[in-house]
């Protein structure tokens, strides 16, 4: 063990009663015992269920909805449809000042993507459900749909927001800027230049246990919504807010997640749920299928990063301009945050005096994508990994040593006008290279974060 | 189609169900008799997490019609899980972390509980094969495998 792994070691040893020591899992005996209760193993006296009617195309106006086959299915109950709901348009980071409201929970007169939702069913049985749904007329006019991030940006892509255009807008820009030192006299100055472009697939989070909740009316007037959801105070809020009720009107009660990974922090399920539950007066299960899960849930959204670095002879990046596109599908979700930590980090864990960064949060006709794991944090670093091995190549270099020269020291400005004061890349390529079993040169390992001489 | 009367032994005791033609082992645990540890991920064969025992074969109850079952022995984890304590198989994966999000931990209990009863000694691949049809999207594949190795050991010395 390295000298500074070993001292953390020692140090946490001596301070701390449950760091760096297993213990057993609170909630295991439940787990193996199969007396954990997911959501879906709640059910309750007269519980009816919801399934919703989907957009079978990926754009296009809705003409008319008639349920008048539906209704006749045996043990139909009732039909939604955005009339029914008090705040139909939304979206879900208004909690934290982003805007404008542009999802409605219920389709009005138009669809964005395949699968979204346009009215929602409820009916005494989940087979009854997903009958009456299959027997809704659709008459929908379909519209030109756009898949790829700089297609839509094109003039004559069909524009899906109601403000004229397919980006999200950023205190009137449109996409999300970094400005630091000037670029293009990095560029002037560099041996090299060296450009790419990286692409990544939307993701699908793929959790065992499906999106769910149950909403269930109380005797005192109030709701209790049993759901599976990551973000449980956040959905309550969005919840309210939607079906404009006060906060204490919902007792939300969740924690128990059968995997979630940032798929179940969109607001989805529940306010139809408990809207569902008000106007019938009795308990409602949404649960998604299987497929509505791979299919309609939100993703990791694709993105497109274009890269152009400056680098000297010696390693040293000295310019970085990078422009980013992120697909957020038809809705915002959570992307506009994405970018943001996107932008705040696509320069890498490197300092580099000379950086340009545009970040675009950009509509196409995809499902919305969302939270993910690092929150456009970690295709940020599948480029600039990429990048530093292509910069090492490119200048003959070891990749080790280009990052060990670039890494940020303690001291250093961040593109974002953050001062570093908690660095510790160095030391963890230190102990990942000792456990690699990969020997460093003596002049990398006299490195230290808190050091800010590079040569 | 009218509905049919179907009785199986559950877990050490007959039980009697009346369904329609076609409803799956599955609705019958969960849902007509409230036994909610068998699992329902995907109800299409892709997710292993309502794996039961028929007669000591794993299989999944999401596509098994309960009629098939009349006259047969089905055992969930309910059945093997003690009044008090744990299972040897339970308290070795509750001792090696083989449960993250814990929805996939039925399923995979009960397909390597078939495992041990035919094969109490199985290599590591064999543990494998076994699991081949039970997803963990939590990837907690390896204190899976572990889990398996030292339940066997368990078993082996109890
Ligand atoms: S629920 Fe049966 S295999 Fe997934
Ligand atoms: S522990 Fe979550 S799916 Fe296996």
């Amino acid at each position: 063990m390295s000298e500074v792994a070993s001292a953390v070691a020692s140090e946490v040893k001596e301070t701390f009663h449950v760091v760096g020591k297993s213990v057993p899992r609170r909630d295991g005996i439940g787990h193996v015992t199969g007396k954990t209760v997911y959501v879906d193993d709640i059910s309750f006296p007269g519980m009816l269920h919801l399934k919703m009617v989907r957009s079978p195309i990926h754009h296009g106006i809705i003409r008319n909805v008639d349920f008048s086959e539906a209704e006749k299915v045996p043990g139909f109950v009732r039909v939604l449809t955005h009339r029914d709901v008090p705040k139909n348009l939304y979206t879900i980071l208004c909690l934290i000042g982003v805007g404008p409201d542009e999802e409605p929970v219920l389709a009005v007169d138009r669809v964005l993507y395949k699968g979204e939702p346009i009215a929602a069913i409820v009916a005494e049985t989940e087979e009854a459900a997903m009958e009456a749904v299959s027997r809704v007329r659709l008459d929908l006019e379909e519209l030109p749909a756009v898949f790829d991030v700089e297609e839509a940006l094109k003039p004559d892509a069909p524009i899906l927001k109601p403000w004229g255009t397919n980006y999200f807008i950023y205190e009137g820009h449109p996409c999300r800027r970094v400005r630091f030192g000037d670029v293009e006299k990095g560029f002037a100055q560099a041996d090299y230049i060296i450009e790419e472009v990286y692409n990544t697939s939307p993701i699908e989070h793929a959790p065992t246990e499906t999106t769910a909740c149950v909403a269930k009316p109380e005797p005192d007037g109030r709701y209790t919504v049993y759901t599976n959801t990551q973000a449980l105070f956040f959905t309550m809020d969005n919840t309210a807010l939607i079906l404009q009720v006060p906060f204490s009107k919902l007792h939300f009660v969740g924690g128990t997640v059968g995997g979630g990974f940032g798929g179940k922090v969109d607001v989805i399920v529940e306010p139809i749920a408990t809207l569902a539950a008000m106007k019938t007066g009795r308990p409602v299960k949404f649960k998604y299928t299987r497929e509505e899960e791979m299919r309609v849930s939100s993703t990791r959204s694709a993105w497109r990063m274009y890269f152009k670095d400056g680098v000297m002879k010696d390693g040293r990046i000295i310019a970085r301009k990078v422009i980013s596109y992120a697909d957020s599908g038809a809705y915002n979700r959570h992307t506009p945050y994405v970018i943001t930590k996107h932008a705040a980090n696509v320069a890498g864990p490197y300092f580099i005096p000379n950086v340009y960064i545009d970040v675009y949060c950009v509509y196409t006709n995809r499902q919305p994508a969302s939270a993910m794991r690092g929150f456009g944090v970690t295709p940020a670093s599948f480029a600039v990994e990429c990048q530093m091995d292509k910069i090492a190549e490119t200048i003959g270099m070891d990749p080790w040593e280009i990052r060990f020269i670039n890494a940020y020291r303690n001291g250093d400005m961040r593109p974002h006008q953050k001062v570093v004061e908690d660095a510790t890349l160095i030391e963890v390529m230190k102990a990942a290279a000792e456990l690699a079993g990969h020997p460093l040169p003596e002049h990398l390992l006299k490195m230290h974060s808190w050091d800010r001489e590079r040569a | 189609m009218a509905s049919r009367i179907v009785t199986f032994n559950l877990n050490g005791r007959d039980v009697e169900v009346m369904v329609k033609p076609l409803t799956t082992l599955q609705t019958v645990l969960r849902e007509h008799l409230r036994l909610t540890a068998t699992k329902s991920g995907c109800r299409q064969g892709g997710c292993g997490s309502c794996t039961v025992l028929v007669n000591g074969e794993p299989v999944l109850s999401c596509l098994l019609p309960v009629e098939d079952v009349a006259g047969q022995t089905v055992v969930t984890l309910e059945g093997i899980t003690p009044v008090e304590g744990l299972h040897p198989i339970q308290q070795a994966f509750f001792d090696n972390y083989a449960i993250q999000c814990g929805y996939c931990s039925p399923g995979m209990i009960m397909v390597i509980k078939a495992l041990l009863d035919r094969n109490p000694n199985p290599t590591r691949q064999e543990v494998m094969d076994a699991i081949a049809g039970n997803v963990c999207r939590c990837t907690g594949y390896e204190s899976i495998l572990r889990a398996a190795e030292d339940a066997a050991r368990r078993l082996q010395t109890v």
